[in-house]
């Protein structure tokens, strides 16, 4: 059973989601540091992700792409900033042109993936930060797709912080 | 990172400036205030321990940002929040947090079909 909560922070533009699974912490690892796994979860059913490369070590790159319900890709590249294995795992996302090369090496997105085991369950933490509101726009043009969104709740939620009384 | 917003300015996007306008809890009570009803701007000052003029400044920022807007009635300049724009705040970050439920979703799903080891089906 996955267990998942997650944290929208407008303010700082970060987002984090745990997931816990019933697993070993160094299976959640494989499925971050084996490819063939990895492609098989990182892009939605509707954009299917291909890892081309992967170098799991500490400045080493990623190079991906998306494939979509038109046959369009869309094209990423990962930055390795730290990884401690099978503790904690730290890199840069972006976006990557035709040629598969970054399109603007500062655009990217810093990902902070954490996992702590504790009596066979795996807690998995994932906080991404942005730079901008307009790479969120970017990123969530594909999860767009994978639904519809209740609009009213979702203006409730974002204004769920506002407790002045009137 | 206020700093950083302001040096940034010239540069923003639309969903930027929507996003920094919503970053205040200030301006989040005044979006929230004029959801359902239009409200003169010193009526909405009144709610407010500071400067009609600070008040004023809020108002500006959420209007560049397209979160509500003012419509001359009279003497009065009433406000107006926009759904429209608030909800496509939220949807963005609704549909970010969905893209990672169901990342964690599919990882869970092939970490069930191999329990073992980290081996290709």
């Amino acid at each position: 059973m996955t267990v998942i909560s997650s944290h929208k922070d407008v303010n700082n533009l970060t987002f984090t989601v745990t997931a816990e699974f019933t697993a070993g912490v160094d299976q959640v690892w494989q499925v971050w540091e084996n490819p063939r796994l990895l492609e098989r979860w990182w892009g939605p059913p509707t954009w299917p992700a291909t890892f081309d490369k992967l170098e799991f070590r500490r400045g080493g790159d990623a190079r991906y792409y998306m494939t979509g319900p038109e046959g369009e890709k869309a094209r990423g590249w990962w930055k390795i900033i730290d990884v401690s294995a099978p503790r904690r795992f730290e890199f840069d996302d972006g976006f990557a042109g035709d040629d598969g090369e970054p399109l603007d090496p500062a655009d990217t997105t810093r990902c902070v993936v954490t996992l702590e085991e504790d009596g066979g369950i795996t807690r998995m933490t994932s906080v991404t930060t942005f730079k901008s509101a307009d790479q969120l726009e970017q990123m969530s043009e594909m999860g767009m797709e994978e639904g519809t969104t209740e609009a009213m709740a979702q203006i409730d939620e974002i204004l769920s912080e506002t407790s002045v009384s009137r | 990172m206020c700093n950083q917003m302001v040096v940034d300015s010239e540069r923003d996007t639309e969903v930027d400036r929507i996003f920094q306008a919503l970053a205040d809890a200030t301006r989040r009570d005044i979006v929230a205030r004029t959801l359902t009803h239009e409200l003169s701007v010193s009526a909405i000052a009144e709610h407010y321990a500071m400067s009609f003029a600070a008040v004023q400044k809020h108002v500006a920022v959420l209007e560049r940002a397209s979160l509500i807007t003012k419509v001359r009635r009279g003497r009065e300049q009433l406000v107006h929040s926009n759904a429209d724009t608030l909800r496509r705040a939220a949807q963005l970050l609704d549909a970010y947090e969905k893209i990672w439920h169901s990342r964690a979703a599919r990882i869970g799903d092939i970490l069930l079909a191999e329990p073992e080891k980290g081996t290709e089906q």
